[in-house]
């Protein structure tokens, strides 16, 4: 590990993954959605008269509705967790653009790792034995670094790298400002996004002083076993391996029975903490996911067993009650150690090349 | 081929326009696709990394680099492997780091410019995730001898590694391969110089690679390939040996050391290690014997060209390849009866084969996007045979238009679904993606389609797609819809969509079941048996669905009403002081000062809040420009009178029963002069209240006497004559602009009537004085919901508001039978007083309350059912 553990913070969570398994919060969007909120909930009193709709911007609720998103965070760690995610999926300013509402991403973003901040501060506090952390989360955005948005056109681009840096940099500052422990790169689908995110923290990390644990986990869409962006896993590792992650590992798109292979995939190869987070199975045909907490946890109790994971949680569908029954199926588990590489060139295009 | 030695890598060349005097003519024409080729077929013939070089003076290096990755980050074939980024300007180095998604190498940086610029360099290239060349090159020169290639390369790794933290086996040293052979004598011993710096690099800068450019070796015999490929491989031989682990080079031309004639190889290895004074004479001597003699050049794998045109066909589909497409095409075409057998035949039977594969997960986006380009290729070179025969023969198989719906950006899919309704003669009109209802169905009817298409990958596409099916049905389509993307299903186009549309709806898993589909739905004869088959397969489903019990926490519509909200009517409303109908006109120029004009700029696709807009620094000027448009058309509009404006308001006596208002003809409030029909949420609460408009009325029981007013005003009365005097006039941009405008005026008049309303006809804040943009931003006490909108979501309401204000007498404004009100510029609502009452959506409701409406309204369930349609639960 490269990153500097300059804070107690910092070093307690390098403590804590060596010593066993850490455990992550699961689904922000599916606690959300169970408080049916409308339109005139979304918008609060300071949107109340913004020019377009606001229902649906979950992040927007850090600053509309915080109880809520408190609570969920309360929620999450009442039931195990260990690192909370800020509700900040979508605060970039490029996902905000649906929202026109680009010029509150800042905000939003200090308001959501302040939230969480408070509820992880109020737990470790509760049980200073078990310290909670807080990840900034990074987003995907919504648009594509590498992927035409037109099949005739397959040159063109929706977004530029330059665009990503500049969107990724605002948001991790406010995150550090807000006062993340970690930042979490998270469902990353095409990877020239992730590595635009990436070179915007290293430069924020340089900027503000301050250098953070960076955790970067991929999705892998369908059987294909590869990203959306056409990169196998293990091609995958190699182009974010340079950001030396704390943790590197995969979430979202699948649920963890198909999920396995892949988590096993990068096990194997990453030269740092391994994470997964699936979803809870894969969504029915009215997108709503079925697997319950006991089954969830079954499965990744065996991926403990086989040595495969050093933080476990959930993703779309998962509820404090699936990470409630993971924490307690991992808490006796060994962590995965991370084994040693011999130094080689480690390259990559849709597919790894090593020398 | 290669060398022998498994662990060297091999960097294919030809993709350099300083190399490659083919590939520099392709790129400066702009023939990307051809060019493409030259990339594939170097991965095809065994390249393991591609290095791509752009540095031409007739070209805009940067823009080439980044055109060129950019597109090759879209065919698979090529990407898979590694990118070498090669140029000699750092900006274009940098430019094409940002367009790879993989873990890519850089070539080159070096000393030459100090150590801060090569440090500076280094630095960025770790922060993008590469891998670098370091060329053997300082701030003195080029290094030509051991000693000064290996002494840079030490210094090299040495800052690179202890300074900045490069990881050591992410440098490669290209120690620079100069020509031998020359006929100079100071270049006899550059090989060797090459060979055995390798040598002392690999062992004192551990983990590094060695690389370099292996055509320069042969320079001076251009033009006898079978010698330079000898002298190529000799070299190799002895630098693999030494240590060099990659190399650039033409991987399809690599003599096998072992098969280069004994004399050649002989000649050749005395001038690559220096071991005779007179090698270059010698092999001079020698050389003519192999001109044109060497082995033919390995190829491309091209053993797929001798089976079938079909299969031809097929595996150019599946791989992508449009080098022969129109080849094969054309001779498919000769063998078949009609062009149309070409793409029914082979190319569909091509593309199935794709769809499987790609639902198998053995192929993936970027390769079926390639296959559809290949197929709409072949569909180009047919068309025209197509055409031809159409004259004599039928028209189209039928028209049909495509869009992603409202919301989605995710296009694909319908992308592809279109090439191959196309490639079947089918009319097809793609409107694009992120299509509200109303312009999909506006178009529809404007081209006459046959059938509509909705795709959409997100899962909230499925409940515009459901309102898409529902505004069809309402709107009185009766053309068969297609469901497809990746978030469809079955279920839900059974549970969801068919219900709400009487004409067949049709859900198509996949593309290649979208021609049968099609073809079934528009044949006459069969459509009704395909019709009824659908119709039977969607009961089963939905009997199936039935079974589930969906996640959601609805309440009782006696839950519901038990947790109202209960407003504070501790101070008496205020009497109207003026009670009845009272007809308002209203001057143009007056409403104008209401315009809230930031919908205005959305109309127009322009997002940003007036007059704020008008200063973006991205759509400021077009905003700033649309915005004087705007006034001159207004300038005129109020000269000319081309448009008039006209209202009515009612205020009445009223009290609240139960979830209805009952509006009383005077202040005796013994004749009921009309119900209104309110909803109520229902959904589960727990920090607010289950909101209906009723509850801001005082009830029947309470003795208050409470009053609800009613409002509808126009602006459009002219509209439509002078928005067509327009777009006859073929200025569609001010046909636009009338009904823009108007539309405006006419919610300026609904924000000024409601604004006398309160001062003056009511008067209940008589001493309010907010400037328009507190007006806009609803400062004031009180509401204006509108029927049809989310707080009192049933349009039928309406008939109410007309019925009591005589609204059409006193306007001229009328509503539809699915009550929409004309002219389009229109806005009609009730005026509510209480300082409590607020905007709310009501949302989904439960079958109880549907019921209980029914009742209410005097409805049977079906009645109820379908004008509650869009509010109904699952």
């Amino acid at each position: 590990m490269k990153n500097v553990f300059d804070s107690n913070a910092q070093a307690s969570l390098a403590g804590a993954a060596k010593e066993r398994i850490l455990v992550l919060d699961g689904a922000m969007g599916t606690m959300i959605q169970q408080h049916k909120l409308e339109e005139a909930d979304y918008r609060g009193e300071q949107f109340a008269n913004w020019h377009c709709d606001v229902q649906g911007n979950n992040d927007l609720l850090v600053l509309t509705q915080p109880d809520i998103i408190y609570q969920i965070h309360c929620d999450y760690l009442d039931a195990g967790a260990d690192i909370i995610e800020t509700n900040t999926f979508n605060a970039t300013t490029i996902a905000m653009a649906d929202y026109d509402m680009q010029a509150t991403s800042r905000d939003i973003n200090v308001a959501a790792a302040k939230l969480a901040k408070k509820a992880a501060a109020e737990y470790t506090a509760k049980t200073p034995d078990k310290p909670r952390f807080v990840a900034g989360v990074l987003g995907p955005t919504n648009r594509t670094a590498s992927i035409s948005p037109d099949v005739n056109d397959p040159g063109k681009r929706n977004v530029t790298f330059d665009e990503l840096v500049e969107a990724y940099s605002e948001s991790t500052e406010a995150l550090i400002e807000g006062g993340a422990d970690l930042i979490m790169l998270e469902t990353i689908f095409d990877t020239l996004n992730a590595k635009a995110a990436a070179f915007a923290v290293e430069q924020t990390f340089e900027k503000v002083g301050v250098t953070l644990p960076v955790m970067v986990s991929g999705t892998i869409t369908d059987a294909s076993g590869r990203t959306l962006s056409g990169q196998t896993a293990e091609a995958f590792y190699y182009s974010m391996r340079h950001v030396n992650p704390f943790s590197f590992g995969l979430n979202c798109a699948l649920g963890p029975d198909l999920l396995r292979q892949y988590v096993d995939e990068v096990a194997a190869i990453a030269e740092c903490f391994i994470s997964a987070h699936p979803n809870a199975g894969l969504p029915n045909e009215f997108g709503e996911y079925d697997m319950e907490g006991p089954e969830m946890a079954t499965h990744i109790k065996e991926w403990a067993e086989s040595g495969l994971v050093n933080i476990v949680g959930g993703c779309c569908g998962s509820t404090p009650d699936h990470i409630r029954d993971i924490a307690e199926a991992v808490a006796d588990i060994k962590p995965r150690e991370v084994p040693a590489f011999e130094p080689k060139m480690r390259l990559s295009g849709l597919e790894p090349f090593v020398h | 081929m290669s060398a022998g030695f498994s662990t060297f890598i091999n960097i294919g060349e030809r993709t350099n326009v300083t190399g490659s005097a083919r590939f520099k003519r392709l790129i400066l024409e702009g023939d990307y696709e051809a060019a493409l080729d030259v990339a594939r077929q170097q991965v095809e013939s065994g390249a393991q990394i591609i290095d791509i070089n752009m540095d031409e003076a007739m070209l805009d290096s940067k823009q080439a680099m980044v055109t060129f990755l950019n597109l090759i980050a879209s065919e698979p074939d090529i990407s898979r492997v590694p990118i070498m980024i090669d140029s000699s300007k750092w900006d274009v180095i940098e430019a094409g780091l940002k367009c790879v998604q993989g873990k890519a190498i850089v070539n080159s940086i070096s000393l030459k410019e100090g150590e801060e610029v090569f440090l500076a360099q280094a630095k960025k290239i770790k922060r993008y995730g590469a891998a670098t060349v370091v060329m053997a090159f300082d701030e003195k020169g080029q290094a030509d001898t051991q000693a000064r290639k290996v002494e840079i390369c030490q210094r090299s790794y040495k800052v690179l590694t202890e300074e900045i933290g490069f990881p050591p086996e992410d440098i490669i040293f290209d120690p620079n391969i100069f020509a031998v052979a020359t006929g100079i004598e100071e270049h006899d011993n550059y090989a060797v110089d090459f060979i055995e710096a390798t040598r002392v690099i690999r062992q004192t800068c551990p983990h590094s690679h060695i690389s370099g450019g292996l055509s320069n070796i042969s320079f001076s015999f251009r033009g006898n390939n079978p010698v330079r490929e000898a002298m190529h491989s000799v070299f190799l031989y002895h630098a693999i040996r030494a240590g060099m682990d990659m190399a650039i080079v033409n991987a399809g031309q690599l003599e096998v050391y072992d098969e280069i004639p004994q004399a050649l190889r002989e000649a050749v290895e005395d001038v690559i290690l220096n071991r005779r004074s007179d090698g270059t004479e010698r092999l001079l001597d020698i050389a003519p014997q192999f001109q044109g003699d060497g082995k033919a050049a390995a190829k491309e794998d091209l053993s797929w060209r001798e089976q079938s045109v079909n299969k031809r066909l097929e595996h150019a589909l599946i791989k992508g390849i449009t080098d022969y497409i129109i080849v094969d095409t054309e001779e498919a075409r000769q063998q078949a009866e009609r062009p149309l057998h070409v793409i029914e035949g082979p190319l569909m039977d091509g593309m199935n084969v794709v769809g499987d594969l790609f639902g198998e997960g053995k192929m993936f986006l970027p390769q079926v996007v390639k296959s559809a380009r290949v197929m709409k290729k072949a569909v180009a070179h047919l068309q025209p045979y197509i055409e031809a025969e159409k004259s004599d023969d039928n028209k189209s198989n039928g028209k049909i238009l495509l869009a992603t719906v409202k919301g989605d950006v995710h296009d694909i899919g319908k992308n592809i679904v279109g090439v191959v309704l196309q490639c079947n003669n089918f009319e097809v009109i793609d409107m694009g993606v992120m299509v509200p209802a109303a312009n999909i169905l506006q178009k529809a009817k404007e081209e006459n389609v046959d059938m509509i298409g909705l795709s959409g990958l997100i899962t909230p596409s499925l409940d515009e797609m459901v309102h898409v099916a529902k505004e069809m049905e309402r709107q009185g389509f009766d053309m068969p819809l297609l469901i497809g993307g990746a978030t469809t299903s079955k279920a839900h186009t059974a549970v969801k969509i068919e219900q709400n549309y009487h004409a067949p709806v049709a859900y198509v898993p996949n593309a290649s079941r979208a021609v049968g589909v099609c073809q079934k739905l528009l044949n006459k004869g069969s459509r009704d048996i395909y019709a009824k088959e659908l119709a039977k397969e969607y009961d089963t489903v939905r009997e199936q669905h039935a079974r589930k019990k969906p996640r959601s926490k609805p309440v009782t519509l006696e839950k519901a009403r038990e947790n109202s909200c209960q407003v504070d009517f501790s101070t008496p409303p205020v009497t109207p002081a003026k009670l009845g109908v009272t007809p308002i006109t209203a001057d143009l120029a007056t409403l104008r000062e209401y315009i809230d004009w930031t919908p205005f700029f959305l109309t127009w696709s322009l997002a940003g809040k007036y007059p704020r807009i008008l200063d973006d620094e991205v759509v400021g000027e077009e905003a700033t420009s649309l915005f004087a448009d705007a006034n001159a058309m207004l300038d005129k509009i109020i000269a000319d009178k081309s448009l008039q404006a006209k209202g009515v308001i009612g205020l009445f006596p009223a009290n609240r029963l139960g979830d209805d208002i009952e509006i009383y003809a005077d202040e005796s409030r013994t004749t009921v002069k009309g119900v209104a029909h309110h909803l109520r949420q229902q959904t589960q609460k727990d920090k607010f209240a289950n909101y209906c408009l009723a509850d801001f009325i005082a009830d029947k029981e309470s003795g208050i006497a409470d009053y609800v007013g009613a409002f509808a005003v126009t602006s459009g009365i002219g509209e439509d004559s002078l928005a067509d005097t327009y777009i006859k006039a073929g200025d569609d941009y001010n046909g636009i602009m009338v009904k823009a405008v108007a539309d405006r005026l006419a919610e300026a008049f609904a924000e000024y009537l409601h604004q006398q309303v309160r001062l003056k006809y009511w008067g209940y804040a008589p001493n309010e004085t907010l400037n328009n943009d507190e007006l806009i931003r609803e400062k004031y006490q009180g509401i204006r919901p509108a029927p049809g909108y989310a707080a009192c979501p049933e349009h039928t309401e309406k008939q109410l508001i007309w019925d009591l204000l005589a609204a059409q007498e006193h306007t001229g404004m009328k509503l539809t039978e699915s009550y929409a009100m004309w002219p389009g510029a229109s806005v009609s609502g009730w005026y509510f007083a209480h300082p409590e009452s607020k905007y709310f959506a009501v949302a989904k409701i439960q079958a109880d309350q549907v019921e209980d409406y029914a009742k209410r309204k005097n409805w049977t369930l079906e009645e109820a059912e379908k004008w509650l349609g869009p509010n109904l639960s699952d």
